[in-house]
């Protein structure tokens, strides 16, 4: 027993102090491009092109018209929304992964006011009724699960998943109640004609109007997390309860607090898809947003401005591969899966900004 | 070969240090077999620490460790293992959600196949021997302590071990339990093994092991034999002489009683009694110390008078310095208590945990306790920054500047910035646990002036403290406290180190003390 | 009809059989793999990749090997998923990425990856089928026993289904069987429950890690071949896959935690999803509602569990955490 060796490992990982800004999105940078390099091999090997001429074809197809970037600047708009709505309640450390439904109850009670109000009501009043009700169904949306995590402890994650199906299946449900002509299971567009209930086109631009909405709620958003009481107590709720308790604040007013705010917001993007952007009402309305801002929230580590750059890369690459893949006569699947390559190499770079691996030193103290 | 027939560890000449910190000095003993050991000192002074390099935790920086006369190099916990150590910690390391059998067997590779139910009879047969009283079936969860505890003990037999180190094996235990225990280890020293536990409860010491090794400061002060020592010597090996400290101590300015608790007792979830009929007053104008063994009641007291935990009986009341209107604090939480007008500080031991955020700031960390000020939305963090920059001025915070995080900065620069907020707020009680705990000298001189400034002031300070000479030269008078309950209220300025000691391990009138 | 009812239940149990099983044997390693529903698109995929090539390779269809024409889309699909629970494993316990992101994120791609080869595949190795449609390979996964119909009801309740679908209750009964009576699903569970007691042990907690999520990601990845090759047979549909991968997570939840619980639930959620066939005068509109019932009944399990507070029926304690040695 006792010719037994003593091996240490040669080498083990360790958290590292802070890297200087530059350093860490050296590291972020080198993953993006890494992560273009793999994502080009594989366009390479699926299409025989040369990567060159390939990523030109997805500039093209990012800002090749004049459409292309308004649809590429909508995109990021609605895709930054969302995450705008998503990052308080992660900041705090809730893992509302429900956006995917919250947006659609936003969008559907947007769309029942269209449908049912469309006539009897003037304009502003129109409108003024399809903020309050797409608010308030995004935010009774998020804060049932809210409720049950702060008193409960009930696993937000599984539940606001769970919240998702439920509400496409509601969407379903009024989209066969609804449906024009009767029993085609299709709304089509709402008030075609009388345009009631559509956001205004703003100097000829239809998408204007929202990209302003989501630029006023970025900076908003930026301000409330920064500045506002109300994001310092999110902020030291997520960071640790016990503190908070400390300090007298109620973590679970904050908690519901927070998750009708985040349930708001997605509510309003689903007023901007449904009002401002399609017109109609389906269960792929969301088209998956709900996913991809937890993602876009959580490479720009909850910050909204750096939001924008992050919903820009990932609506550009999709932008750009759907245009590949159309080129190729392809399946515009196609983008999701260079999505989820960049992805992959962004959230495992993240590992090398905060840790580093120490090369094993005989003699050294512990600690 | 064998120098000494007996000697199942030997340890000669160990030294650990933990960056400047010695930690153990030199260290030498044996335990033989057949025999239980304590190991005495007071908190901090080395016995876990040196307890873990035997258990494969640490590894010493010099010195050897010899079983049974041969020199060996214990380097993890499973090598430990392998020279048949086993070492029941403090903080159990059990899965709540597991039988105790299933505990016992995790992570061990016997030779037959994996049986449950064969496990459980061994388990038995281990309890029948020893005289355990466990059901091996049943969950950890539903366990006590004690039996928690258990499961640990038999865990560590279930492998074969026949040295076993036991890190403060009562302090969690019942007068009934502990005996229970001591009769149980009584069986193995007749079993042939060797036994160490680390203590500081003299009269445990003197009713169990036959030898006594103290520590004090890191130090290897000597080992007596049980039969031939009393607790006078004993305290003073742990406590040694009175050192002088030269800390200021001025007389209290006109004191006024500020703070009244009375017939405070607490509960915790496990059903634990942890505060039992706490009274004692606080007065303006001097620092009330609290001296007692780590885990005897100190931290519940302190977050029952901030307002963070429910009771089950007593109040906690104050009374304001302008007009002496009393007000009631039990029930209500710091945001009350804080509207109530009662400025209360409260530096709390865990410091990045409770009292600090680690990932934010220095600004922010002082906003913490001001950020409501104001009807605005917004927060404003000028002032706080300010005051970052005043305290990182006044008490030397080193630190690139008020944006960095506290996380970053060194364990004394932490708690001066933690202490710089709380003094901010001109508290009229001022409560500081350990508030120099891990820190080097010239900081913890630093704070003790602090409290000392304070308590000119005119404010309440509540100190808890582990080092009886600081209480000593610090502190006007002095409570003990012991497994929860008060046993003492001493002067500052004329009593004496034993007698704190002794009130510090006192239970139950010396129920424990046995046959 | 009650007998057609409960054979259509398992047949639509069966992927989420699978799909929660996988996801069980992960979860109590302490991953929470919101990725299952991308790795049970990858599963069926590969397979069709799989047969696809193998059909495409044979000078006349009808020559099929039985025995190639079932292992060779089971390796492939079996490939593909080991594939995806490596990258899972890579970023979280490796690389210690957050899990739900890592999750989801694997979730688009494996969706973006079973759509795309299932729109391009045939454009991709030039061929010219009209569409992907494996109806040979299919019919050897669908072969049944044959003493089936001898039985009348019971028969088609019992012994209607084929070999994959056996394989499925099988691999849960086993699954049960290795987590509550077997050292290694002591270890496991020890991992998911509390990582840092598990290391003291001398367990193995980040090869645990690794392997329970990547066997589960190989199981549930069946749950999609299973789909493709049988209840689809053999014809991929872009998104005919459906939600079913979320369901099979909230399958997880509503057997709390317990492979053979979620044999029965399996069926009754595979009933639930198509109940609403066997309602008479069911308007289309209704349809869409009975759909939501798997869920509600989910979160009414998830509300309850954490009401009562019951120990045996929580998550493993450490779902979704990273586990970091130093940070004990």
């Amino acid at each position: 027993m006792s010719s037994r060796k003593k091996h240490e490992p040669k080498f083990h990982i360790a958290k590292r102090d802070a890297l200087a800004w530059w350093q860490s999105w050296l590291i972020r940078i080198a993953a993006v491009l890494a992560a273009l390099i793999v994502c080009a091999l594989v366009t390479v090997v699926l299409t025989g092109e040369n990567p060159v001429q390939v990523y030109l074809k997805m500039f093209d197809g990012a800002f090749g018209t004049k459409r292309r970037i308004w649809s590429l600047a909508q995109n990021t708009a609605m895709l930054l929304c969302v995450s705008l709505a998503v990052t308080p309640a992660f900041k705090m450390r809730f893992w509302n992964i429900g956006a995917e439904g919250q947006v659609l109850m936003g969008g559907l009670a947007t769309a029942a006011c269209m449908i049912l109000f469309g006539e009897s009501l003037s304009g502003p009043a129109l409108y003024l009724v399809m903020i309050v009700t797409s608010c308030l169904a995004g935010a009774v949306w998020a804060v049932i699960p809210a409720f049950f995590k702060a008193n409960w402890k009930t696993n937000e994650t599984l539940f606001t998943l769970m919240m998702n199906y439920i509400a496409i299946q509601l969407v379903s449900y009024y989209t066969y109640i609804w449906s024009v002509p009767k029993g085609s299971g299709q709304i089509g567009v709402i008030n075609r004609a009388t345009k009631s209930g559509w956001l205004p086109s703003l100097g000829g631009h239809d998408y204007l109007l929202n990209i302003l909405i989501v630029a006023a709620l970025t900076v908003f958003m930026f301000i409330y997390l920064r500045s506002s009481k109300q994001g310092y107590e999110i902020a030291v709720v997520g960071e640790s309860e016990n503190t908070a308790r400390y300090v007298g604040i109620d973590v679970k007013k904050v908690i519901i607090r927070t998750l009708i705010l985040s349930g708001a917001i997605c509510g309003i993007a689903g007023l901007l898809l449904v009002s401002g952007t399609d017109h109609t009402i389906t269960r792929d309305t969301a088209a998956g947003r709900g996913f991809t801002a937890i993602m876009v929230s959580w490479l720009a580590k909850f910050n909204p401005l750096y939001m924008i750059l992050t919903s820009f890369l990932l609506v550009f690459f999709q932008k750009g591969a759907i245009e590949i893949s159309t080129t190729f006569g392809l399946n515009d699947s196609f983008s999701d899966i260079l999505t989820g390559i960049i992805i992959f190499f962004i959230i495992g770079s993240e590992f090398f900004i905060n840790y580093t691996i120490k090369v094993h030193n005989a003699k050294k103290g512990e600690k | 070969m064998e120098e000494r027939k007996n000697a199942a560890i030997e340890l000669r000449n160990i030294t650990k240090t933990f960056g400047k910190v010695v930690a153990n000095k030199n260290i030498s003993l044996c335990v033989n077999r057949g025999e239980i050991l304590s190991i005495l000192g007071e908190n901090g002074s080395g016995k876990t620490t040196l307890m873990n390099m035997i258990s494969g935790i640490y590894f010493p920086d010099s010195g050897q460790i010899l079983i049974n006369g041969k020199e060996v190099v214990i380097s993890s916990p499973k090598d430990a293992f392998d020279y048949k150590i086993g070492m029941i910690h403090q903080h159990f390391k059990l899965v709540d959600v597991f039988s105790a059998a299933e505990n016992i067997v995790l992570g061990f590779q016997e030779q037959e196949g994996f049986s449950i139910r064969r496990s459980a009879e061994r388990i038995r047969s281990i309890s029948e021997q020893y005289g355990f009283h466990l059901d091996p079936m049943k969950k950890v969860y539903e366990m006590s302590v004690s039996e928690k505890q258990m499961v640990e003990i038999i865990k560590v037999l279930y492998r074969g071990a026949d040295i076993l180190i036991l890190d403060e094996p009562t302090a969690v235990l019942t007068p009934q339990e502990t005996r229970n225990l001591f009769d149980i280890l009584r069986r193995m020293r007749e079993d042939g093994k060797a036994i160490v536990i680390i203590t500081h409860k003299l009269h445990e010491v003197l009713s169990l092991s036959d030898r006594v090794a103290v520590l004090r400061k890191g130090e290897y002060i000597g080992t007596v034999e049980t039969a031939k020592t009393n607790e006078s010597e004993l305290t003073e090996m742990m406590v040694g002489k009175k050192i002088s400290l030269n800390i200021e101590r001025s007389l209290p300015k006109e004191p006024k009683d500020r703070l009244a608790v009375k017939h405070v007792s607490y509960k915790d979830r496990n059903g634990v009694q942890v505060l039992k009929d706490v009274s004692f007053t606080a007065r303006s104008g001097e620092i009330l110390g609290i001296a007692g063994i780590a885990g005897s009641g100190q931290r519940e007291l302190l977050e029952a008078i901030a307002g963070l935990l429910e009771l089950q009986e007593g109040e906690i009341l104050y009374y304001a310095p302008e007009d002496g209107k009393e007000s009631n604090l039990r029930d209500k939480t710091p945001l009350q208590i804080r509207n109530l007008g009662v400025r209360l500080s409260f530096v709390p031991e865990d410091r990045l945990g409770m009292g600090l955020v680690g990932n934010m700031d220095i600004t922010d960390n002082m906003m913490l306790r001001s950020y409501r000020s104001g009807k605005s939305v917004f927060v404003k963090r000028r002032p706080p920054k300010e005051l970052a920059e005043h305290v990182i001025r006044q008490l030397d915070v080193v630190t690139p500047g008020t944006a960095t995080p506290v996380r970053r900065l060194s364990g004394g620069n932490v708690q001066k910035v933690l202490v710089g907020r709380e003094i901010a707020s001109s508290p009229t009680v001022l409560m500081a646990a350990y508030p120099a705990r891990g820190l080097d000298i010239n900081s913890s001189y630093l704070i003790y002036n602090l409290l000392n400034q304070q308590k000119q002031a005119g404010v309440a300070v509540i100190f808890v403290g582990e080092d009886l000479d600081v209480l000593l030269e610090l502190c006007d008078r002095i409570m003990v406290l012991s497994s929860g309950r008060v046993t003492g209220m001493v002067d500052g300025r004329t009593a004496a180190k034993e007698q704190i000691g002794i009130l510090m391990t006192k239970t139950d009138g010396g129920k424990t003390h046995e046959q | 009809m009650i007998a057609s009812f409960i054979q259509r239940a398992v047949v639509q149990g069966i992927p989420l059989l699978f799909g929660s099983t996988g996801e069980i044997i992960t979860e109590k390693s302490g991953n929470l793999n919101l990725g299952i529903p991308g790795i049970m698109y990858v599963g069926g995929i590969s397979g069709v990749i799989g047969a696809f090539l193998y059909e495409q390779s044979l000078p006349d269809v009808s020559a099929i090997n039985p025995v190639l024409a079932v292992l060779i889309p089971l390796l492939a699909s079996m490939l593909g998923s080991l594939f995806m629970g490596l990258i899972y494993s890579l970023l979280t316990v490796t690389l210690r990425a957050n899990q739900n992101v890592t999750g989801l994120a694997l979730t688009t791609f494996g969706t973006g990856f079973g759509n795309f080869f299932g729109g391009s595949l045939i454009k991709l190795v030039k061929s010219d089928m009209p569409s992907i449609s494996l109806t040979a390979t299919s019919n050897c996964f669908r072969k049944t026993l044959p003493f089936a119909n001898d039985f009348g009801g019971i028969g088609q309740v019992l012994f209607s289904y084929s070999f994959l679908a056996y394989t499925a209750i099988v691999l849960a009964l086993i699954t049960s069987y290795v987590l509550n009576r077997t050292r290694v699903g002591l270890h496991l569970r020890a991992v998911g429950e509390n990582p840092a007691t598990a290391d003291a042990a001398g367990i193995d907690v980040n090869r645990y890690k690794y392997a329970a999520t990547c066997i589960g990601s190989v199981i549930a990845g069946l749950g999609g071949l299973y789909y493709v090759m049988d209840y689809a047979c053999g014809v991929w549909s872009n998104n005919g896959f459906g939600d079913r991968g979320w369901l099979a997570i909230a399958l997880v939840i509503f057997a709390v935690w317990r492979p053979n619980v979620s044999i029965l639930g399996s069926i009754l959620f595979g009933g639930l999803f198509i109940v609403y066939n066997y309602i008479p005068n069911l308007g289309m509109s209704d349809q869409e509602l009975f759909k939501m019932l798997p869920y509600v009944v989910t979160i009414i399990v998830l509300i309850i569990i954490s009401i009562r507070e019951s120990r045996e029926t929580q998550p493993p304690a450490h779902l979704g955490v990273s586990y970091f040695r130093e940070e004990r």
